[in-house]
Protein backbone atom coordinates (compact mmCIF):
# COMPACT_ATOMS: atom_id res chain seq x y z
CA UNK A 1 0.00 0.00 0.00
CA UNK A 2 0.69 3.93 -0.66
CA UNK A 3 1.64 5.49 2.82
CA UNK A 4 2.23 8.82 1.86
CA UNK A 5 3.39 11.32 4.63
CA UNK A 6 0.81 13.61 5.32
CA UNK A 7 3.66 16.64 6.92
CA UNK A 8 1.25 18.92 6.74
CA UNK A 9 -1.41 19.21 9.32
CA UNK A 10 -4.70 19.08 7.83
CA UNK A 11 -7.08 22.30 7.51
CA UNK A 12 -9.01 22.79 10.57
CA UNK A 13 -6.11 22.92 12.84
CA UNK A 14 -6.18 25.05 16.16
CA UNK A 15 -3.80 27.63 16.17
CA UNK A 16 -3.86 29.76 19.17
CA UNK A 17 -0.87 31.80 18.11
CA UNK A 18 1.18 32.90 14.92
CA UNK A 19 4.61 31.42 16.43
CA UNK A 20 4.99 28.06 17.28
CA UNK A 21 6.66 27.22 20.36
CA UNK A 22 8.99 24.70 19.26
CA UNK A 23 9.60 23.65 15.95
CA UNK A 24 11.71 20.61 14.73
CA UNK A 25 13.22 20.91 10.93
CA UNK A 26 14.03 17.85 9.44
CA UNK A 27 15.40 16.05 12.30
CA UNK A 28 16.77 12.98 11.92
CA UNK A 29 19.09 10.85 14.75
CA UNK A 30 21.23 8.31 13.80
CA UNK A 31 22.42 6.33 17.10
CA UNK A 32 25.91 4.80 17.85
CA UNK A 33 25.06 1.22 16.81
CA UNK A 34 23.25 2.50 13.63
CA UNK A 35 20.04 2.25 13.97
CA UNK A 36 17.93 5.03 12.66
CA UNK A 37 16.08 6.50 15.08
CA UNK A 38 13.86 8.99 13.04
CA UNK A 39 14.18 10.17 9.44
CA UNK A 40 13.83 13.64 8.23
CA UNK A 41 11.09 14.91 11.11
CA UNK A 42 9.23 17.89 11.31
CA UNK A 43 6.73 18.96 13.74
CA UNK A 44 5.45 22.38 14.71
CA UNK A 45 3.89 22.80 17.94
CA UNK A 46 1.44 25.81 19.04
CA UNK A 47 2.14 27.12 22.53
CA UNK A 48 -0.72 26.36 24.76
CA UNK A 49 -1.60 23.10 22.78
CA UNK A 50 -1.62 19.58 24.28
CA UNK A 51 -0.30 17.36 21.30
CA UNK A 52 0.46 13.36 21.72
CA UNK A 53 3.09 11.52 19.98
CA UNK A 54 1.47 8.03 19.22
CA UNK A 55 2.99 5.10 17.74
CA UNK A 56 4.35 1.74 18.14
CA UNK A 57 7.35 0.72 20.47
CA UNK A 58 10.46 1.59 17.91
CA UNK A 59 9.17 4.81 16.19
CA UNK A 60 11.04 7.34 18.06
CA UNK A 61 8.54 8.89 20.23
CA UNK A 62 10.74 9.13 23.34
CA UNK A 63 13.85 10.18 21.11
CA UNK A 64 11.72 13.07 19.49
CA UNK A 65 10.59 14.15 23.26
CA UNK A 66 14.26 13.75 24.54
CA UNK A 67 15.70 15.97 21.40
CA UNK A 68 13.26 18.50 22.25
CA UNK A 69 14.44 18.36 26.01
CA UNK A 70 17.71 19.06 24.92
CA UNK A 71 18.96 15.05 26.09
CA UNK A 72 20.99 14.54 23.19
CA UNK A 73 21.71 15.78 19.86
CA UNK A 74 19.80 15.17 16.29
CA UNK A 75 22.47 13.98 13.70
CA UNK A 76 21.01 16.03 11.54
CA UNK A 77 18.41 18.56 11.57
CA UNK A 78 17.73 21.71 13.89
CA UNK A 79 15.21 22.55 16.86
CA UNK A 80 14.22 26.13 17.13
CA UNK A 81 12.47 27.80 19.43
CA UNK A 82 10.50 30.67 17.90
CA UNK A 83 9.30 32.37 20.84
CA UNK A 84 11.60 31.79 23.68
CA UNK A 85 12.75 35.22 25.75
CA UNK A 86 15.97 33.23 27.18
CA UNK A 87 18.34 30.64 26.19
CA UNK A 88 21.05 28.87 28.92
CA UNK A 89 24.37 27.56 27.86
CA UNK A 90 23.08 25.04 26.02
CA UNK A 91 20.88 26.81 23.45
CA UNK A 92 17.29 25.68 25.45
CA UNK A 93 14.86 28.28 26.45
CA UNK A 94 15.78 28.69 29.49
CA UNK A 95 13.42 26.87 32.79
CA UNK A 96 11.40 26.34 30.63
CA UNK A 97 11.03 22.78 30.23
CA UNK A 98 9.49 19.85 32.64
CA UNK A 99 9.99 16.66 31.98
CA UNK A 100 8.34 13.64 33.17
CA UNK A 101 9.52 9.88 32.69
CA UNK A 102 7.92 7.09 32.21
CA UNK A 103 9.00 5.69 35.61
CA UNK A 104 8.80 8.64 38.77
CA UNK A 105 12.57 8.32 38.90
CA UNK A 106 12.48 9.87 42.56
CA UNK A 107 15.71 9.85 44.27
CA UNK A 108 15.00 7.30 46.94
CA UNK A 109 16.84 8.60 49.76
CA UNK A 110 15.08 12.04 49.50
CA UNK A 111 11.34 13.00 51.09
CA UNK A 112 8.88 13.95 48.95
CA UNK A 113 9.52 17.47 49.36
CA UNK A 114 12.97 17.36 48.87
CA UNK A 115 12.38 15.57 45.58
CA UNK A 116 9.87 18.38 44.39
CA UNK A 117 12.72 20.78 45.60
CA UNK A 118 15.75 19.40 43.33
CA UNK A 119 15.20 21.49 40.40
CA UNK A 120 15.10 24.77 42.76
CA UNK A 121 18.03 23.31 44.56
CA UNK A 122 20.13 22.67 41.09
CA UNK A 123 19.44 26.60 40.49
CA UNK A 124 21.40 26.90 44.26
CA UNK A 125 17.63 28.52 45.51
CA UNK A 126 17.80 27.94 49.02
CA UNK A 127 14.94 24.70 50.89
CA UNK A 128 13.64 28.15 53.19
CA UNK A 129 13.12 30.67 50.53
CA UNK A 130 11.42 27.75 48.56
CA UNK A 131 9.33 26.23 50.66
CA UNK A 132 6.30 27.87 50.21
CA UNK A 133 6.97 26.73 46.35
CA UNK A 134 7.29 23.11 46.82
CA UNK A 135 4.44 22.88 48.93
CA UNK A 136 2.28 24.32 46.32
CA UNK A 137 3.13 22.00 43.63
CA UNK A 138 2.70 19.61 46.34
CA UNK A 139 -0.86 20.77 46.88
CA UNK A 140 -1.45 20.55 43.21
CA UNK A 141 -1.01 17.11 42.94
CA UNK A 142 -3.31 16.59 46.07
CA UNK A 143 -0.07 15.23 48.47
CA UNK A 144 0.55 18.28 50.49
CA UNK A 145 -0.17 15.69 53.14
CA UNK A 146 2.71 13.38 52.13
CA UNK A 147 5.77 16.25 52.07
CA UNK A 148 7.63 14.04 54.66
CA UNK A 149 7.47 11.26 53.49
CA UNK A 150 10.04 8.91 51.25
CA UNK A 151 9.33 7.65 47.92
CA UNK A 152 9.18 3.87 49.04
CA UNK A 153 5.91 4.80 51.14
CA UNK A 154 3.43 6.04 48.43
CA UNK A 155 1.90 3.80 45.88
CA UNK A 156 2.70 3.93 41.77
CA UNK A 157 0.01 6.54 41.63
CA UNK A 158 1.31 8.60 44.24
CA UNK A 159 4.84 8.49 43.05
CA UNK A 160 3.96 9.77 39.49
CA UNK A 161 2.21 12.96 41.29
CA UNK A 162 5.22 13.64 42.85
CA UNK A 163 7.59 13.24 39.44
CA UNK A 164 4.77 15.63 37.78
CA UNK A 165 4.62 18.18 41.03
CA UNK A 166 9.15 18.38 40.39
CA UNK A 167 8.04 19.10 36.64
CA UNK A 168 6.02 21.62 37.60
CA UNK A 169 7.48 23.20 40.30
CA UNK A 170 9.79 25.69 38.04
CA UNK A 171 6.92 26.83 36.04
CA UNK A 172 7.59 25.42 32.50
CA UNK A 173 5.88 26.46 29.42
CA UNK A 174 6.08 23.22 28.35
CA UNK A 175 5.86 19.71 30.06
CA UNK A 176 7.36 16.77 28.07
CA UNK A 177 5.67 13.54 29.29
CA UNK A 178 7.29 10.67 28.38
CA UNK A 179 4.40 7.36 28.75
CA UNK A 180 3.69 8.85 32.18
CA UNK A 181 1.27 6.99 33.43
CA UNK A 182 2.06 3.68 31.42
CA UNK A 183 3.14 1.42 34.23
CA UNK A 184 -0.26 2.48 36.01
CA UNK A 185 -3.63 0.24 36.51
CA UNK A 186 -6.63 2.29 34.51
CA UNK A 187 -8.10 3.68 37.72
CA UNK A 188 -5.58 5.59 38.62
CA UNK A 189 -4.71 6.36 35.24
CA UNK A 190 -7.61 7.94 34.51
CA UNK A 191 -7.87 9.85 37.37
CA UNK A 192 -4.20 11.77 36.87
CA UNK A 193 -5.55 11.85 33.07
CA UNK A 194 -8.44 14.27 34.84
CA UNK A 195 -5.71 15.79 37.19
CA UNK A 196 -3.69 16.29 34.23
CA UNK A 197 -5.89 18.12 32.08
CA UNK A 198 -7.42 20.34 34.86
CA UNK A 199 -3.87 21.74 35.63
CA UNK A 200 -3.27 22.10 32.08
CA UNK A 201 -6.46 24.17 31.37
CA UNK A 202 -6.01 26.05 34.86
CA UNK A 203 -1.71 26.89 33.68
CA UNK A 204 -1.96 26.82 30.16
CA UNK A 205 1.27 25.23 29.23
CA UNK A 206 1.87 23.44 25.74
CA UNK A 207 2.26 19.56 26.86
CA UNK A 208 4.12 17.06 24.76
CA UNK A 209 2.77 13.48 25.26
CA UNK A 210 4.12 10.38 24.09
CA UNK A 211 1.71 7.57 24.71
CA UNK A 212 1.14 3.73 22.35
CA UNK A 213 -2.70 4.08 23.62
CA UNK A 214 -4.94 5.23 21.25
CA UNK A 215 -8.00 6.18 24.22
CA UNK A 216 -5.44 7.90 26.08
CA UNK A 217 -4.06 10.36 23.41
CA UNK A 218 -7.98 10.96 22.55
CA UNK A 219 -9.20 11.48 25.90
CA UNK A 220 -6.76 14.52 26.35
CA UNK A 221 -5.32 16.14 23.61
CA UNK A 222 -6.28 18.50 20.74
CA UNK A 223 -3.80 16.96 18.18
CA UNK A 224 -2.18 13.79 17.98
CA UNK A 225 0.81 13.29 15.88
CA UNK A 226 0.32 9.49 14.80
CA UNK A 227 3.87 7.82 14.26
CA UNK A 228 5.21 5.16 11.58
CA UNK A 229 8.38 3.34 12.50
CA UNK A 230 11.59 1.99 10.74
CA UNK A 231 12.49 4.68 10.43
CA UNK A 232 10.76 7.10 12.87
CA UNK A 233 8.73 9.68 11.22
CA UNK A 234 5.53 11.82 11.29
CA UNK A 235 2.78 9.31 9.71
CA UNK A 236 -0.48 11.59 10.32
CA UNK A 237 -1.67 14.46 12.04
CA UNK A 238 -5.38 13.93 13.27
CA UNK A 239 -6.93 16.97 15.15
CA UNK A 240 -9.08 16.19 17.86
CA UNK A 241 -12.20 18.73 17.53
CA UNK A 242 -13.80 18.26 21.33
CA UNK A 243 -14.26 20.89 23.46
CA UNK A 244 -12.69 21.29 26.86
CA UNK A 245 -13.09 20.29 29.93
CA UNK A 246 -13.36 16.95 29.07
CA UNK A 247 -14.36 14.46 32.13
CA UNK A 248 -15.11 10.94 32.41
CA UNK A 249 -18.88 11.23 30.59
CA UNK A 250 -16.74 12.11 27.52
CA UNK A 251 -15.03 8.57 27.72
CA UNK A 252 -18.43 7.25 26.95
CA UNK A 253 -19.70 9.48 24.00
CA UNK A 254 -20.22 9.30 20.63
CA UNK A 255 -17.41 12.27 19.42
CA UNK A 256 -14.92 10.46 21.67
CA UNK A 257 -15.62 6.80 19.70
CA UNK A 258 -15.56 8.42 16.64
CA UNK A 259 -12.39 10.22 17.58
CA UNK A 260 -10.80 6.90 18.79
CA UNK A 261 -11.62 5.00 15.68
CA UNK A 262 -9.64 7.81 13.46
CA UNK A 263 -6.96 7.47 15.64
CA UNK A 264 -7.18 3.70 16.18
CA UNK A 265 -7.00 3.98 11.55
CA UNK A 266 -4.56 6.19 11.24
CA UNK A 267 -2.52 3.67 13.73
CA UNK A 268 -2.95 0.80 12.01
CA UNK A 269 -1.94 2.54 9.02
CA UNK A 270 1.02 3.63 10.41
CA UNK A 271 1.93 0.15 11.23
CA UNK A 272 1.41 -1.67 7.99
CA UNK A 273 3.40 1.35 6.34
CA UNK A 274 6.44 0.28 4.27
CA UNK A 275 9.64 0.71 5.93
CA UNK A 276 11.61 3.37 4.15
CA UNK B 1 -5.18 -22.05 64.43
CA UNK B 2 -7.48 -20.48 66.55
CA UNK B 3 -5.17 -17.61 67.55
CA UNK B 4 -6.59 -13.99 66.92
CA UNK B 5 -3.96 -11.82 64.86
CA UNK B 6 -3.76 -9.12 67.49
CA UNK B 7 -1.02 -7.23 68.74
CA UNK B 8 -2.58 -7.46 72.03
CA UNK B 9 -1.96 -9.68 74.42
CA UNK B 10 -4.71 -11.60 75.72
CA UNK B 11 -3.95 -13.53 79.21
CA UNK B 12 -5.70 -16.69 78.09
CA UNK B 13 -3.99 -17.28 74.11
CA UNK B 14 -0.20 -15.94 75.33
CA UNK B 15 0.83 -19.38 74.93
CA UNK B 16 -0.67 -20.44 71.98
CA UNK B 17 0.34 -16.83 70.50
CA UNK B 18 3.57 -16.99 72.00
CA UNK B 19 4.30 -20.00 69.18
CA UNK B 20 2.05 -18.55 66.29
CA UNK B 21 2.30 -15.27 66.27
CA UNK B 22 5.40 -14.29 68.77
CA UNK B 23 4.87 -10.88 70.16
CA UNK B 24 6.78 -8.43 69.51
CA UNK B 25 8.45 -8.25 72.89
CA UNK B 26 8.67 -12.14 72.94
CA UNK B 27 10.56 -11.59 69.80
CA UNK B 28 13.43 -9.07 70.58
CA UNK B 29 13.43 -11.51 73.67
CA UNK B 30 13.88 -14.90 71.98
CA UNK B 31 16.38 -12.83 69.61
CA UNK B 32 18.47 -12.24 71.97
CA UNK B 33 17.69 -15.18 74.47
CA UNK B 34 18.71 -18.15 71.99
CA UNK B 35 22.07 -17.12 70.79
CA UNK B 36 22.85 -16.79 74.30
CA UNK B 37 21.28 -20.03 75.09
CA UNK B 38 23.52 -21.99 72.74
CA UNK B 39 26.31 -20.52 73.81
CA UNK B 40 25.93 -21.20 77.50
CA UNK B 41 25.49 -24.92 76.26
CA UNK B 42 28.84 -24.63 74.20
CA UNK B 43 30.11 -23.49 77.04
CA UNK B 44 29.03 -26.26 79.65
CA UNK B 45 29.35 -28.71 77.21
CA UNK B 46 33.52 -27.50 76.60
CA UNK B 47 33.49 -27.14 80.47
CA UNK B 48 32.22 -30.89 80.79
CA UNK B 49 34.65 -32.18 78.06
CA UNK B 50 37.23 -31.31 79.75
CA UNK B 51 36.43 -31.69 83.29
CA UNK B 52 35.33 -35.33 82.24
CA UNK B 53 37.82 -36.43 79.55
CA UNK B 54 40.73 -34.78 81.97
CA UNK B 55 42.12 -33.08 78.85
CA UNK B 56 45.42 -31.32 80.34
CA UNK B 57 45.20 -27.61 79.95
CA UNK B 58 48.02 -26.97 77.44
CA UNK B 59 46.35 -28.90 74.70
CA UNK B 60 42.69 -27.40 75.73
CA UNK B 61 42.23 -25.33 78.60
CA UNK B 62 38.41 -25.42 79.45
CA UNK B 63 36.27 -21.85 79.54
CA UNK B 64 37.10 -21.32 83.42
CA UNK B 65 41.14 -21.89 83.07
CA UNK B 66 40.47 -19.64 79.65
CA UNK B 67 38.51 -16.68 81.96
CA UNK B 68 41.58 -17.05 84.76
CA UNK B 69 44.14 -16.72 82.45
CA UNK B 70 42.40 -13.59 81.09
CA UNK B 71 42.15 -11.82 84.83
CA UNK B 72 45.78 -12.60 85.73
CA UNK B 73 47.10 -11.03 82.44
CA UNK B 74 44.16 -8.70 81.52
CA UNK B 75 46.72 -5.73 81.49
CA UNK B 76 48.98 -6.94 79.16
CA UNK B 77 46.36 -8.48 77.10
CA UNK B 78 44.54 -4.97 77.00
CA UNK B 79 47.18 -2.78 76.37
CA UNK B 80 48.36 -5.57 73.56
CA UNK B 81 44.78 -5.06 71.86
CA UNK B 82 44.56 -1.33 72.39
CA UNK B 83 47.78 -1.27 70.05
CA UNK B 84 46.02 -3.79 67.68
CA UNK B 85 43.06 -1.71 67.72
CA UNK B 86 44.52 2.08 67.41
CA UNK B 87 46.40 -0.14 64.09
CA UNK B 88 43.09 -1.30 63.06
CA UNK B 89 41.06 1.50 63.13
CA UNK B 90 43.59 4.26 61.69
CA UNK B 91 43.96 1.79 58.89
CA UNK B 92 40.45 1.95 58.19
CA UNK B 93 40.03 5.78 58.18
CA UNK B 94 42.85 6.21 55.65
CA UNK B 95 41.41 3.20 53.98
CA UNK B 96 37.84 4.83 53.93
CA UNK B 97 39.34 8.47 52.70
CA UNK B 98 41.50 7.24 49.99
CA UNK B 99 38.75 4.11 49.06
CA UNK B 100 36.38 7.30 48.45
CA UNK B 101 38.48 9.74 46.42
CA UNK B 102 39.84 7.31 44.35
CA UNK B 103 36.17 6.02 43.62
CA UNK B 104 34.97 9.34 43.18
CA UNK B 105 38.15 10.15 41.24
CA UNK B 106 37.95 6.95 38.53
CA UNK B 107 34.35 7.98 38.43
CA UNK B 108 34.76 11.18 36.62
CA UNK B 109 36.36 9.52 33.27
CA UNK B 110 36.84 5.91 31.87
CA UNK B 111 40.24 6.80 31.20
CA UNK B 112 41.35 7.35 34.83
CA UNK B 113 39.56 4.39 35.54
CA UNK B 114 40.94 1.99 33.03
CA UNK B 115 44.45 3.44 33.91
CA UNK B 116 44.01 2.86 38.15
CA UNK B 117 42.03 0.21 38.90
CA UNK B 118 44.75 -2.62 37.73
CA UNK B 119 46.71 -1.70 40.31
CA UNK B 120 44.06 -1.63 43.07
CA UNK B 121 43.19 -4.97 41.88
CA UNK B 122 47.27 -6.12 41.94
CA UNK B 123 47.65 -4.44 45.52
CA UNK B 124 44.50 -6.81 46.29
CA UNK B 125 45.33 -9.84 45.41
CA UNK B 126 49.02 -10.17 45.79
CA UNK B 127 48.74 -12.04 49.73
CA UNK B 128 49.80 -9.51 52.58
CA UNK B 129 51.97 -11.86 54.11
CA UNK B 130 53.83 -11.58 50.80
CA UNK B 131 54.43 -8.26 50.55
CA UNK B 132 54.50 -7.35 54.24
CA UNK B 133 58.47 -8.10 55.12
CA UNK B 134 59.01 -5.54 52.19
CA UNK B 135 57.30 -3.11 53.29
CA UNK B 136 58.93 -3.90 56.93
CA UNK B 137 62.32 -2.77 55.05
CA UNK B 138 60.71 0.32 53.28
CA UNK B 139 59.42 1.91 56.25
CA UNK B 140 61.18 3.56 59.51
CA UNK B 141 59.01 2.44 62.34
CA UNK B 142 56.97 -0.93 62.71
CA UNK B 143 53.79 0.82 63.47
CA UNK B 144 53.91 2.76 60.19
CA UNK B 145 54.84 -0.97 58.50
CA UNK B 146 51.49 -2.23 60.37
CA UNK B 147 49.27 0.85 59.23
CA UNK B 148 50.27 0.24 55.48
CA UNK B 149 49.64 -3.58 55.77
CA UNK B 150 46.32 -3.35 57.55
CA UNK B 151 45.44 -0.35 54.80
CA UNK B 152 46.07 -2.00 51.27
CA UNK B 153 43.91 -4.86 53.03
CA UNK B 154 40.65 -2.45 53.97
CA UNK B 155 41.11 -0.03 51.13
CA UNK B 156 39.96 -2.50 48.13
CA UNK B 157 36.42 -3.19 49.55
CA UNK B 158 36.25 0.31 49.99
CA UNK B 159 37.07 1.73 46.48
CA UNK B 160 35.60 -0.96 44.72
CA UNK B 161 32.12 -0.86 46.04
CA UNK B 162 31.93 2.61 46.12
CA UNK B 163 33.13 3.17 42.06
CA UNK B 164 30.08 0.50 41.21
CA UNK B 165 27.73 2.63 43.83
CA UNK B 166 28.70 5.39 41.36
CA UNK B 167 28.54 3.67 38.71
CA UNK B 168 24.78 2.14 39.01
CA UNK B 169 23.15 5.53 39.21
CA UNK B 170 19.63 5.92 37.72
CA UNK B 171 20.12 6.48 34.11
CA UNK B 172 16.92 8.60 34.25
CA UNK B 173 17.74 10.58 36.98
CA UNK B 174 21.34 11.44 35.14
CA UNK B 175 19.07 12.87 32.61
CA UNK B 176 17.08 14.59 35.07
CA UNK B 177 20.06 16.72 36.79
CA UNK B 178 21.40 17.45 33.67
CA UNK B 179 18.11 18.54 31.84
CA UNK B 180 17.27 21.10 35.04
CA UNK B 181 21.43 21.92 34.23
CA UNK B 182 23.15 20.36 37.28
CA UNK B 183 27.35 20.62 37.26
CA UNK B 184 29.60 17.80 37.88
CA UNK B 185 30.10 18.86 40.98
CA UNK B 186 26.32 18.94 41.94
CA UNK B 187 25.72 15.70 40.20
CA UNK B 188 28.17 13.90 42.67
CA UNK B 189 26.80 15.70 45.76
CA UNK B 190 22.95 15.56 45.18
CA UNK B 191 23.22 12.46 42.69
CA UNK B 192 26.37 10.04 42.93
CA UNK B 193 27.52 9.92 46.28
CA UNK B 194 23.92 9.16 47.34
CA UNK B 195 22.76 6.49 45.59
CA UNK B 196 26.48 5.08 46.33
CA UNK B 197 25.99 5.22 50.34
CA UNK B 198 24.52 1.82 50.23
CA UNK B 199 27.35 0.00 48.50
CA UNK B 200 29.85 2.02 50.38
CA UNK B 201 28.53 0.93 53.51
CA UNK B 202 28.64 -2.69 52.33
CA UNK B 203 32.11 -1.97 51.75
CA UNK B 204 32.86 -0.36 55.09
CA UNK B 205 31.54 -3.76 56.56
CA UNK B 206 33.88 -5.41 54.95
CA UNK B 207 36.83 -3.35 55.15
CA UNK B 208 36.06 -3.13 58.90
CA UNK B 209 36.40 -6.91 59.51
CA UNK B 210 39.55 -7.05 56.77
CA UNK B 211 41.15 -4.51 58.66
CA UNK B 212 41.55 -6.03 62.01
CA UNK B 213 42.52 -9.01 60.19
CA UNK B 214 45.69 -8.02 58.40
CA UNK B 215 46.57 -5.29 61.52
CA UNK B 216 46.78 -9.80 63.47
CA UNK B 217 48.47 -10.67 60.29
CA UNK B 218 51.07 -7.92 59.71
CA UNK B 219 52.02 -8.33 63.60
CA UNK B 220 52.87 -11.67 62.91
CA UNK B 221 54.81 -10.94 60.36
CA UNK B 222 56.60 -8.06 62.13
CA UNK B 223 56.49 -9.36 65.68
CA UNK B 224 56.98 -6.74 67.55
CA UNK B 225 57.98 -7.03 70.87
CA UNK B 226 58.19 -5.06 73.69
CA UNK B 227 55.80 -2.16 74.73
CA UNK B 228 53.66 -1.96 71.19
CA UNK B 229 53.52 -5.69 71.36
CA UNK B 230 49.69 -5.89 69.60
CA UNK B 231 47.88 -9.02 70.21
CA UNK B 232 49.15 -10.92 67.92
CA UNK B 233 52.41 -10.89 69.14
CA UNK B 234 51.21 -11.70 72.56
CA UNK B 235 49.34 -14.76 71.01
CA UNK B 236 52.85 -15.87 69.80
CA UNK B 237 54.36 -15.39 72.24
CA UNK B 238 51.40 -17.27 74.68
CA UNK B 239 52.67 -20.54 71.72
CA UNK B 240 55.72 -20.19 72.09
CA UNK B 241 55.74 -20.51 76.01
CA UNK B 242 53.01 -23.27 75.78
CA UNK B 243 50.65 -20.50 77.94
CA UNK B 244 47.36 -22.25 75.86
CA UNK B 245 45.06 -21.09 78.40
CA UNK B 246 46.32 -17.03 77.58
CA UNK B 247 46.84 -17.74 73.93
CA UNK B 248 43.06 -18.80 74.00
CA UNK B 249 41.87 -15.44 76.17
CA UNK B 250 43.47 -13.13 73.20
CA UNK B 251 42.10 -15.45 71.03
CA UNK B 252 38.37 -14.67 72.34
CA UNK B 253 39.66 -11.06 72.91
CA UNK B 254 39.94 -11.03 69.06
CA UNK B 255 37.29 -12.57 68.14
CA UNK B 256 35.14 -10.20 70.29
CA UNK B 257 36.71 -6.93 68.97
CA UNK B 258 36.34 -8.40 65.14
CA UNK B 259 32.02 -9.24 66.35
CA UNK B 260 32.46 -5.67 68.29
CA UNK B 261 33.45 -3.84 64.57
CA UNK B 262 30.91 -5.74 62.53
CA UNK B 263 27.94 -4.54 65.01
CA UNK B 264 29.54 -1.13 64.94
CA UNK B 265 29.15 -1.04 61.19
CA UNK B 266 26.59 -2.83 61.19
CA UNK B 267 24.72 -0.27 63.51
CA UNK B 268 26.04 2.96 61.63
CA UNK B 269 24.74 1.47 58.05
CA UNK B 270 21.29 1.18 59.60
CA UNK B 271 21.21 4.42 61.19
CA UNK B 272 21.79 5.73 57.59
CA UNK B 273 19.45 3.46 55.59
CA UNK B 274 16.63 2.86 57.67
CA UNK B 275 14.76 5.32 56.39
CA UNK B 276 14.75 4.43 52.48
CA UNK B 277 17.15 1.83 51.56
CA UNK B 278 15.62 -1.51 50.94
CA UNK B 279 18.24 -3.78 53.16
CA UNK B 280 17.34 -1.98 55.86
CA UNK B 281 13.90 -1.03 55.95
CA UNK B 282 11.55 -3.45 57.71
CA UNK B 283 8.62 -4.77 55.74
CA UNK B 284 5.49 -6.83 56.86
CA UNK B 285 3.93 -8.91 54.08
Amino acid sequence: MAATIEQDAPAGMPRKTATPLVSLRSISKMFSNGTLALKNMSLDVDRGQFVSLLGPSGCGKSTVLRIIAGLGEPSSGTVEWPSASSYDGTGNPDHEIGFVFQEPTLMPWATVANNVWLPLRLKRRSKRQTRDEVMEALRMVGLDAFANAYPRELSGGMKMRVSIARALITKPKLLLMDEPFAALDEITRFRLNNDLLKLWQQFGWTVIFVTHSVFESVYLSERIVVMAARPGRVFRDVAIDAPYPRDDSFRTSEIYNENCRRASDALHEAMQARPQ
Amino acid sequence: MTAVASDKMEPETTADAALTEPSKLGGRLARIAVPLGMLALLLVGWQAYVVLAKVPHYILPSPLQIAAAFGDDHSTLLRALWVTLQTTFLALAIALVTGVALAVLMAQSKWIELALFPYAVILQVTPIVAIAPLILIYTSTTEQALLICAWLVAFFPVLSNTAQGLRSTDHNLLNLFQLYGAGRWQTLMHLRLPNALPYFLAGLRIAGGLALIAAVVAEFAAGTPGANAGLAFRLIEAQHRLNIPRLFAALVLLSLTGVAIYGITSVISWLLLRKWHESAVRREN
